[in-house]
Formats: C-alpha cells, sequence, structure tokens
C-alpha cells in the first residue's frame, strides 16, 4: 500500500484500527521526501528525526488505548511563515535565514494538541510575495507535474509537497491567491477561509488585513477536517471572529440540491485560457446534473481588484516588514559603524527584489501627498468589491471561477515582467479584498498535462457550502474519471 | 507692536496599569533592562497586539472629568519611522478617530482668576523603549538598548492653544498633572518620564485672530524647563518680528550648555510617518452602558472639592486650594472631620503643623503614618487640657517620627500639663522671689512684665504648666 498517496482522513481510519503504526506513515511520507525532494524543492527545513519520535509517541498512547488527537499521527507540512516554537522560520528569506521563533503559532498550537505531526517547513516566496514561488531565498518549488513549470505561489512548497505525497495535508497562507493559484497549479485543493476565522497570531505578516491561513489537502474532506481544527476564535487576534463554527464535515455533506450558482462574467473574459475556461464551463455543467442552479452575473469592479490589492498589500507590507533592521534579530550586514548605514546595507542585502520592490511601492502609496491618491482610493475601490460581492450572494449562493487564467507557466518565463505576474492573481485577490472564503479544486487537465483550478467563492462563513460542493464535485469527478 | 504669545501643550502621560497596553508584560519601573519584554512588545515576526481594556478605561477617565466626548467608535493608526528603539519600526497610536474630544480643564491662575484650556482631543499610544548612548566605547560611540519602556500605554493630551503665557502653561500642566493622579491613572512622576510634554508657541498682533507661525520643543519633562523654553522662545521671536525677520516653523530643543532653545536635528524634520489604520486592531466600540460605569466609578474631582470645601466647611480660597492639592489629603482632612467635625482647627493644624512636618522631612504621603483618628486624640488631649497646644506642636513631631498614639507619647515623657494649683502657686512663689528687682519695676507701675513673670513660669514647669492657670494665680498672687 502507498501510504503517502493516500488522504488524511483514510490515514487515520487505517491508524485508528490499527493496521498501521504512525511511525509507518510518518516513514512512507519522509521515504516519499528523499525520493521527490531533489526535484521540487519544497520544503526548506525538515524534521525528520523529530516527527519520528513524535509518531512513536502516539503509537504508544494508542497501544495504551488512550485517547488521541483528531490529527494522530498524520503528518503535516507548514508553510514557512508560520511560527514553530524552537524550529527555524525563514519566510524564505535571507533576512529571517536564522531566525528561530520562542513561541507556536495559534493554529500550530491546536494541531500540536490534535496529535498531528510536523514534518517540516515547506518553501515560499519571500515573505509570501510571489505568485510562482520563485522569489524564494532557498531557490524556486518545481511543479510535480513538469519540473519546468512553477508551482506557483506563494504556498508553491506546501502545495507541491501535497501534490507529490511528500506529506498528506499542509499549511499556507493566502494573501492574494497564495493557497489557491498553487493549489491550482499543483492539483491539489487549496481553501482560504473567510478573513477571521483562522487566528493569524504567529502567521508572519505581510499584508494584515487580507492574511489569512489556509490549508491544502489532497481531498474535499480533508479541508474539511483541517480547517475544523485551526478555525475558531483567538483572543490573540483582535481580528479573529468570535462565533461558533458549524461541523464542517457534517454539514457539506447535507447536498447541494437548489443551490444556486453565480458565474461570473469578468472571470471568463477573451484572456482566459481558453483550456481553463472549457474546463471550468464542463465542471458547472457536471454540477447541473446535480441539481445545482447556475446564473451568470457581474462583479462590475474586477477590473480594479489587482490595483487596488497591490496598493493596500503593498501599503501594509511596507510597514509589516519595517521590523526587519538588522537591530535585534535576523540578518544584519557586517562592518556597518553608522545607524542609517546599518539599515540600509541590512535591508538591501537582506531582502530579495521583489519584497523590495513591494517596500518602495507601499512607502510611496502612503508618503504624504500620496495617500489620498492611492491608498484611500483604493480602500474605496475595496468597498466598491465588497459590496459586488454583497449584491452577487443576494442573487445566488456561491460564485464559481475559474483559479487562475492560465495553468502553470513556465520557470522564469514572467520574472521579467512583474506587472504580467501581478496578473495571475486576477482572480483570487478579489477574495480577499472582501474577506470571503474560496476554495480550488481540481478540474481537470489540459492537454499538456497540466491541472487546471476551478474555483468556489462564498459569503461570509459560507465555508459548509463552499465545501459542500466541492465535495460534490469531486464525486462527480471522479465517477466520470472511474467511467474512462 | 505689541505680540502676544500663543502656547499649545502635547502631554504624554504614562498610565499605571499593571501591564502593557498590547501585551501582558509588567509595566514597574526600574527592572533590569530586557527583562519586561515579550515577542509581542519586542515585534517579534507573527505577532498582534491586543488592546489593554483597562488603559481604555483609564483614558475614558480623565475623558470624562475634563468634559471630553469619547468617541462611540475609535481606531489605532501606525505612525512609521525606523528607530532601534521601536522594536516593529512603527508605533500604534490614534490619528484618525481618537478616544475623546473637546473637553476642557478649568485652571485657577495668580490671584485667584479662573481661565479654561480647551482640550482639543485625547488618544492612547504605546511608548518606544529607552536609547543609552555611551560617547565612549571600544568601536567609538555605543548605544544600548532597554525596551521594558516599549508598549506602556500612554495618553496624548492635546489641548488647543488657548495659554497666553508661560506661567499660564506652567499652571495647566500643574492642574493637569493634579487631575491624572488624582484620578489615580498615572503616577505623574516627572523624574520617571511618566509625564512628558511637548510645547508649540507663537506670537500675534495683540488683539489679532490669526495665528502666526509656530515653533516647537519636544520632550521637556519638568514644569520650570517648559517656562524657560517657553521665555527663550517667545523673546526671541519677539526680536525676529520686531526686526521684521520672520519665525521659521521649527523644532526647537534646550541645549543646557547654550542656555538656549537650538533647532534640532533637521533629520527629525524630515519624517513623513506615512500614517495609516493599523490593520491588526479592529475599532473599538465604546457604549454608553460602558462610559456610565466608569462616569459612575470616578472620584469627586478637585474642583468639585474646593468648591464644596468652600461652601460646606466655610474654609478660604487659599486654605482651600492647599488642602485639595491632592486626593489623599484632602481625604485625610475629610477623614479627620468625620471625627473630629471642627472645620478650622482641623484645617489650620494640616496646613500649618502636618505640611510643615513633612515638609520639613521632604517626606511624601506614603511616609506618613498618623492616622487621622491618632491626629484627633491629639486635638482632643489639647480639649481636655491634658497637654497645652505649644506641647501639642511638640507631641505632633514625636507622633509623625515614630508613628506612636499622642497619649502614649504624652505619658511616656511626661508631657501632662500640670493642673495643680498648688504646683503652679509655688512656681509662681519662686519666680516671684527670685524677681525682687523685676517686682519692684512692675509694682511701680511697669505692667508689661505680667508676661514675663508668665514666661519665667512656664520655663520653671518646663511649658507643661496650664497657661490659664498661671494667669488667674499670678493676678491674684499680684493683688491685682
Amino acid at each position: 500500500m502507498k501510504l503517502h498517496l493516500l488522504p488524511a482522513h483514510s490515514l487515520l481510519a487505517l491508524l485508528g484500527r490499527g493496521e498501521v503504526s504512525a511511525e509507518e506513515v510518518v516513514s512512507s511520507f519522509l521515504h516519499r521526501v528523499e525520493e521527490v525532494e531533489g526535484d521540487l524543492n519544497a520544503f526548506i527545513t525538515l524534521f525528520s528525526q523529530d516527527s519520528l519520535t513524535q509518531a512513536r509517541e502516539v503509537d504508544k498512547l494508542r497501544a495504551k488505548g488512550e485517547r488521541v488527537g483528531r490529527l494522530a499521527g498524520v503528518p503535516i507540512a507548514i508553510k514557512d511563515n508560520i511560527c514553530v516554537q524552537g524550529k527555524r522560520m525563514t519566510c524564505g528569506s535571507r533576512m529571517l535565514s536564522n531566525f528561530v521563533p520562542p513561541y507556536d503559532a495559534t493554529v500550530v498550537r491546536r494541531l500540536k494538541e490534535e496529535g498531528a505531526i510536523i514534518i517540516g517547513k515547506t518553501n515560499m516566496d519571500e515573505f509570501a510575495m510571489g505568485s510562482s514561488n520563485e522569489n524564494s531565498f532557498f531557490g524556486p518549488v518545481k511543479n510535480p507535474f513538469d519540473s519546468q513549470r512553477v508551482s506557483g505561489g506563494s504556498s508553491g512548497g506546501s502545495a507541491a509537497a501535497v501534490s507529490a505525497g511528500e506529506a498528506p495535508m499542509a499549511l499556507g497562507s493566502d494573501t492574494g491567491g497564495s493557497v489557491r493559484l498553487p493549489a491550482s497549479f499543483c492539483g491539489v485543493v487549496g481553501l482560504k477561509p473567510t478573513y477571521g476565522l483562522v487566528s493569524r497570531f504567529g502567521l508572519v505578516a505581510f499584508a494584515s488585513s487580507l492574511d489569512q491561513i489556509g490549508v491544502l489537502t489532497r481531498d474535499v474532506e480533508d479541508c474539511a477536517l483541517l480547517l475544523e481544527v485551526i478555525a475558531g476564535y483567538d483572543p490573540q487576534d483582535s481580528t479573529s471572529i468570535d462565533q461558533h463554527l458549524p461541523d464542517l464535515v457534517l454539514e457539506m455533506k447535507k447536498g447541494i440540491k437548489g443551490l444556486r450558482v453565480g458565474l461570473p462574467e469578468e472571470y471568463f473574459s477573451p484572456e482566459v485560457d481558453p483550456q481553463v475556461k472549457e474546463a471550468v464551463l464542463r465542471a458547472v455543467n457536471q454540477l447541473t446534473l446535480e441539481g445545482v442552479e447556475v446564473e451568470r452575473v457581474n462583479l462590475p469592479h474586477t477590473t480594479s481588484a489587482i490595483a487596488t490589492y497591490y496598493i493596500i498589500a503593498d501599503a501594509e507590507a511596507s510597514s509589516n516588514l519595517a521590523r526587519y533592521d538588522g537591530a535585534r534579530y535576523g540578518y544584519r550586514a557586517q562592518g556597518t559603524r553608522v545607524l542609517l548605514d546599518m539599515y540600509s546595507r541590512t535591508r538591501n542585502e537582506g531582502f530579495g527584489d521583489e519584497v523590495k520592490r513591494r517596500i518602495m511601492l507601499g512607502t510611496y502609496v502612503l508618503s504624504s501627498g500620496y495617500y489620498d491618491a492611492y491608498y484611500l482610493q483604493a480602500q474605496k475601490a475595496r468597498t466598491l468589491i465588497r459590496k459586488d460581492f454583497e449584491e452577487a450572494f443576494c442573487r445566488c449562493d456561491l460564485l464559481v471561477t475559474p483559479t487562475s487564467p492560465t495553468p502553470a507557466f513556465k520557470l522564469g518565463e514572467k520574472m521579467d515582467d512583474p506587472l504580467l505576474m501581478y496578473l495571475s492573481d486576477s482572480f483570487t485577490v478579489p477574495a480577499n479584498l472582501a474577506g470571503l472564503p474560496s476554495l480550488s479544486i481540481p478540474c481537470g487537465m489540459t492537454r499538456e498535462g497540466l491541472p487546471i483550478g476551478m474555483q468556489i467563492i462564498g459569503p461570509p462563513l459560507g465555508e459548509s457550502q463552499i465545501l459542500g460542493l466541492a465535495s460534490i464535485y469531486e464525486q462527480v469527478a471522479s465517477k466520470g474519471r472511474d467511467g474512462l | 507692536m505689541d505680540y502676544e504669545p500663543v502656547i499649545g501643550l502635547e502631554v504624554h502621560i504614562q498610565l499605571l496599569t499593571s501591564s502593557k497596553l498590547f501585551c501582558g508584560c509588567s509595566t514597574q519601573f526600574g527592572a533590569p533592562p530586557n527583562s519586561q519584554t515579550c515577542a509581542i512588545c519586542l515585534g517579534l515576526p507573527g505577532v498582534l497586539p491586543v488592546v489593554n481594556r483597562r488603559a481604555v478605561e483609564y483614558g475614558m477617565r480623565l475623558a470624562l472629568a475634563t468634559g471630553c466626548r469619547i468617541l462611540p467608535e475609535c481606531s489605532f493608526s501606525r505612525k512609521n519611522y525606523f528607530y532601534p528603539d521601536l522594536p516593529k519600526g512603527y508605533q500604534i497610536t490614534q490619528y484618525e478617530k481618537p478616544l475623546a474630544k473637546d473637553g476642557g480643564l478649568e485652571i485657577c491662575l495668580d490671584g485667584g482668576r479662573k481661565k479654561r484650556v480647551r482640550i482639543e482631543r485625547i488618544q492612547l499610544e504605546e511608548d518606544a523603549g529607552k536609547s543609552l548612548h555611551l560617547e565612549e566605547g571600544p568601536t567609538g560611540g555605543e548605544t544600548f538598548i532597554d525596551l521594558n519602556r516599549c508598549g506602556i500605554p500612554l495618553l496624548e493630551v492635546v489641548s488647543y492653544p488657548d495659554m497666553r503665557s508661560p506661567e499660564e502653561a506652567r499652571i495647566y500642566l500643574e492642574t493637569l498633572r493634579q487631575l491624572v493622579q488624582w484620578l489615580e491613572i498615572s503616577d505623574g512622576d516627572l523624574e520617571k518620564g511618566s509625564f512628558r510634554c511637548d510645547v508649540n508657541v507663537s506670537l500675534r498682533p495683540r488683539g489679532a485672530t490669526k495665528l502666526g507661525t509656530r515653533t516647537e520643543a519636544k520632550n521637556l519633562n519638568s514644569f520650570k524647563g517648559v517656562e524657560r523654553t517657553l521665555r527663550f522662545e517667545i523673546s526671541r521671536q519677539h526680536a525676529l518680528l520686531r526686526s521684521g525677520k520672520g519665525v521659521r516653523q521649527e523644532t526647537l530643543q534646550w541645549d543646557a550648555r547654550a542656555q538656549a532653545a537650538l533647532p534640532a536635528r533637521k533629520k527629525e524634520e524630515a519624517y513623513d510617518y506615512r500614517y495609516f489604520p493599523e490593520p491588526d486592531l479592529v475599532h473599538l466600540q465604546i457604549g454608553k452602558k460602558w462610559i456610565e460605569q466608569i462616569r459612575e466609578s470616578l472620584p469627586e474631582l478637585p474642583s468639585q472639592r474646593r468648591e464644596r470645601f468652600m461652601n460646606q466647611y466655610g474654609l478660604r480660597a487659599d486654605d482651600v486650594r492647599i488642602l485639595v492639592s491632592t486626593r489623599q489629603l484632602a481625604d485625610y482632612y475629610e477623614g479627620c472631620l468625620r471625627l473630629y467635625n471642627r472645620p478650622k482647627i482641623v484645617a489650620n493644624w494640616i496646613i500649618r503643623e502636618l505640611l510643615r512636618e513633612l515638609n520639613q522631612r521632604r517626606w511624601g504621603p506614603e511616609e506618613f503614618k498618623v492616622r487621622p483618628s491618632d491626629l484627633v486624640g491629639l486635638f482632643r488631649l489639647i480639649d481636655q487640657g491634658v497637654i497645652s497646644e505649644r506641647i501639642a506642636k511638640e507631641v505632633f513631631a514625636q507622633m509623625v517620627e515614630t508613628g506612636e498614639k499622642p497619649k502614649r507619647i504624652v505619658e511616656e515623657r511626661g508631657m501632662v500639663q500640670v493642673q495643680d494649683e498648688r504646683e503652679i502657686s509655688s512656681a509662681i512663689g519662686e519666680v516671684l522671689r527670685e524677681e525682687k528687682e523685676n517686682l519692684a519695676k512692675y509694682r511701680a507701675g511697669k505692667i508689661g512684665l505680667f508676661h514675663y513673670f508668665v514666661g519665667q513660669v512656664m520655663k520653671k514647669t518646663r511649658g507643661k504648666a496650664n497657661p490659664q492657670l498661671v494667669n488667674r494665680v499670678l493676678k491674684e498672687k499680684l493683688g491685682d
């Protein structure tokens, strides 16, 4: 049995029945990492010995018949911008290449409480800034389907790891599509929850009003399971939602008859790759056969989303990244004698080009004399984008779109054209701007053998409906495949 | 032309909360450097702030005490600048929507005139750490950083430019400091930096309404410093305007060596703080119920208490000002009155004797151990004729020193007043025998010597004789 190809809920069933041990499960994944990591570069740091030790402890607990957590013995990979106490956390940057956080992120604490085994920290675009995972100080992550192509970013390591069977589940972070885009490029399920559903405490801030920790899994059930474990109010995060969450795994099985799905016209524009459009529409068609009602809707301010996003995200980033100055921790340039010199050389040497570009952009839009024209204007546009969604959700329950206009592109293809790169996020950033939950699920392959992702966007706290629709689609799609 | 100064003040007041504004670290003063820090106030990657409700409530107290309007929703902003003692690279402060707006503080000027200084806004913000620069060191200058203070809650109180002289500015500061101490939201300790002040000043032709160009001086930490800087700056601006040169808007710093306010380094003026809303904090809703709760918890304010002391106890304004200078003293006074309802006698005693003893010792209220019941005990001993008022002062000094009860001191040291007529009579006899010459002069008409004889009797009895008794018996003996 190839354990590393199984989703977490299947592994948990085997573990629960005692058919495999946690040690075997972890070994199987570690073995797989050894096999493919040389090609993929999905991990920055691996905790092989620690995770085996923890697996044996889980096995001992199970053998003694003691109660174990909901994820006991399941390996999980964590994006390297989420704090795990005592383990190096780099954020894909030279700046933090030697930084060891002294505390656990809230999500990590919850995972540990449920017995999950953290096997390593995954590669990412530096400080989560990027759409291709080529902006990592530790090198790009390769796409498991084609090593000439990008994994998508910025949670490329997490997506590739799940896709290639290096881990059954992973955490990523999504500020403008950083979970969903790589999920679609690597053919896995990726969910960005409602803003505030998952605590950001311990997630290194990129753009605080947009950041949200998300999950990457092999299937929809795992997605629900993992979200249930990490979601919930956290008094340490003032922006976290203080509301009881329904049982997602149960809720999503309720069925979707009569569910109204909207197709926003702006997301099916001529710039979208025809194969992508076709795959998504085919999926929607299959869903109508299951009783879903489909209608066309409009989100007229979609075209402003990228500009709005890059102003707000970079403004916040310019402030969030100010703390990396070499004074207290992280990288510090050598041989500087004057304070200003220490700052500028530390930041010049410690940050990569894309991060510097965004800090400059963000600093500019907040500067006196420009604030009103850029930042304030962007906040207004953000409100309009949010209103677009509110109106759409009066007419339908969920929205379905392509996750990305194109499938995974070639390494290096967009590195010299930042604007073209930014456009990869066109369909994912609106959900962040509006704080909405959004999921990407594989919906077929291109003729070249690259995965295509379908995005389902829901109203605030609409996770269970999203997961419900995704789960039905998953069943329909697998039936279709079995039929072939 | 006759110019008048226009002065506005921004005061930063450190709050007395036990934990910091956005984390649980202690705010205790004087701990070893960097011992009161955590991931949050150190600004480590991934941390988030959570607002300390107590700090908000302390701000609400001052807002209500100064008649400010507490906004139903206030928000936090980031003020961005690089400095090693600012770990996040930004300070969380309030900008667009402060905690409270539009109030005022009544100040009593010399001569009893009252004036209201309007308060524009009261806002919450976090303090930065402390940098200690050493001029010399192995590599030239070295800088040490202590982040204990980083994240301690501050209230910034911004006045309108309503003050017209350095004295008014000082009185405003004294009144505000007294108020925050009275409300028990700050120790107002200037030396510890709990009460720091930025001043701005401009001149305009008397009678004009348009404001002139202002200059600013930051981080003054003594009232004297404020007055001195303002005096200097007013005369400097005066000279500039008189000679036809304009005033340049700039930030000044008091230079102790030059005894002058000199322009601060240019760099500090060039800052663009790039304020924007703090995305890690949601807007803070302050409902009517919360406001009422705080209002009910407010003590009687100094102004209200002054008023009441004058009406209820018939005290003079000057005495009231002294009695109400601190909440402890005013409470002490009324604590005594509850046991001994003679307002003027108690007031006099406190103002003359109690404060004199404290001032002599340079003691604060913490060191003063005499309870109201003991002070009242002393009054009763006087009333019962056990001791004279003069002896009482000595007894009181002992009480302050040792904390002992008055009765015990009187008994132990044999200070009980001599009431025995025979004893007094024999002392008078002795004095008259010794003072034959003076006695003759007295008989010859120099009656002023009567008081001299009384004095000698008192001396003989080491002050313990009951003076009224001495008077009566002496008169009898002299045959008047």
